[in-house]
């Protein structure tokens, strides 16, 4: 731990109200932490997750996701689709699969970049075709928005 | 009665299988408590799919707009088993207790008169089931040199089975896995896929709160039941694995106490026939001198 333990206690009660945010992938529990403030990539566009929030349920496109800590801290993550359920007491993100920024293969990030290009070509019908290319673009956002970090 | 040197031979070579099976002992072992970790992980994911998927089913209902995968296509003439087993044998009956499982069911369903299709995964169960059911086997999907299981494995099934079920291949899908009690207890389980069968004794009351949904509760749960799907594969794979080595273990713990026994009845024998035959040399001289 960095500061004395007096100090970080003084540090939460002084912070806005915290929830409980867990991210899970289907392979482990990635975070599962106390939280001020979350903000998730839905499919209506990026919305911000506070305490007390109304319960919710969306949809979550490939995207990064960051997390403010309680302590104040904040982490990004990568998540590849998945779904939130947001309660006034918690939150937690079941994504497909999520990685932390900083651990991101930008070698399988190409490969799915790839690997989406070639559905959009593989695609046999209309909404196949749409689909797909909601994903490619999806995909291509999020490669450009992580490039700089 | 065997020679000497036919008994020092067999207790070189019993001594060797043990431990051939000692070692396998120890790699089941280790990759178990693997498998146990990677199913303990993945636990919180299925656990609030599960929560979401019958909270959010009681939502929408049986309506019409239900996804073909809840509601089923509303008859049960073609059902489709899944069989999950394992890559490997010399883990005991758990493969054989799985295929046995399925086979019961097969039989069932053919009594009342319903077609059946049979998915394979893994090799053991395929290897089991063909002798009887070879027609009715369509796919075989195998891990072999998969080292360790992942979503992906799952997402190749899943696939699979929902493009099967769109194409109108069936109506009822069952999955057949072995359930990871502890180590030395699996029990074969068949666990129904499509149709979805929502744990309504899971949903306490406590969740039922009102929820706001984006996009719509309808198009969430379009997007939810096929990933549920996948979860619920995945969990039998990783559930299967760890099993797997469990029986493993277990089973080549018995084969090396086996050989320890055998070996001490066999050592037994070799000591009483050498003494057996010094006495004999000893009697002959004796008797010899004895003649002088």
């Amino acid at each position: 731990m960095r500061g004395a333990p007096e100090q970080h206690c003084d540090k939460v009660n002084v912070m806005a109200d915290s929830f409980n945010f867990e991210l899970v992938s289907p392979e482990r529990l990635l975070l599962s932490a106390s939280v001020t403030e979350v903000v998730l990539p839905g499919m209506d566009g990026e919305m911000t997750v506070m305490a007390h929030h109304a319960p919710t349920m969306t949809t979550i496109k490939p995207g990064v996701v960051t997390v403010v800590t309680a302590e104040g801290k904040s982490d990004r993550f990568v998540v590849f689709g998945g779904f939130a359920d947001i309660l006034p007491e918690g939150c937690t993100l079941l994504a497909e699969s999520a990685v932390a920024v900083s651990d991101i293969d930008r070698d399988d990030l190409a490969q799915r970049l790839q690997d989406a290009r070639e559905d959009v070509a593989d695609a046999t019908t209309d909404a196949d075709k749409q689909k797909a290319q909601e994903y490619l673009d999806q995909l291509t956002t999020l490669n450009g928005a992580i490039l700089p970090a | 009665m065997p020679s000497l040197k036919d008994l020092k031979n067999r207790i070189a070579s019993v001594k060797a299988t043990q431990k051939i099976t000692k070692a396998m002992q120890m790699v089941a072992a280790a990759k178990l408590r693997r498998a146990q970790e990677a199913a303990e992980a993945a636990r919180p994911y299925s656990q609030r799919m599960a929560a979401v998927m019958s909270n959010i089913a009681e939502a929408v209902g049986d309506g019409d707009d239900a996804p073909k995968l809840m509601t089923g296509t509303g008859k049960d003439d073609t059902h489709l088993l899944v069989v999950c087993t394992a890559e490997r044998g010399m883990c005991g009956g758990f493969n054989s207790q799985i295929a046995r499982h399925a086979r019961v069911h097969v039989r069932k369903l053919l009594a009342d008169g319903k077609s059946v299709k049979i998915l394979c995964v893994g090799k053991k169960g395929y290897d089991i089931l063909r002798r009887e059911y070879a027609s009715l086997i369509i796919e075989r999907i195998d891990f072999r040199d998969v080292k360790q299981m992942s979503f992906a494995q799952a997402e190749l099934v899943a696939e699979k089975v929902m493009g099967l079920f769109d194409q109108g291949g069936f109506d009822v899908c069952t999955l057949f896995y072995s359930e990871f009690k502890s180590v030395i207890s699996q029990v074969p389980t068949a666990q129904q896929l499509i149709p979805a069968t929502t744990g309504a004794a899971d949903a306490d009351a406590s969740t039922s709160a009102i929820y706001d949904y984006e996009p719509s509760a309808e198009e969430i749960l379009e997007d939810l039941a096929p990933r549920s799907i996948k979860v619920q594969i995945f969990r039998a794979l990783l559930e299967n694995v760890a099993g797997e080595m469990g029986a493993k273990m277990s089973a080549m713990d018995n084969a090396t106490r086996n050989a320890g026994e055998m070996i001490d009845k066999l050592s037994m024998s070799y000591n009483r026939q050498r003494q057996a035959q010094i006495t004999k040399e000893l009697i002959e001289i004796i008797s010899g001198a004895e003649a002088l």
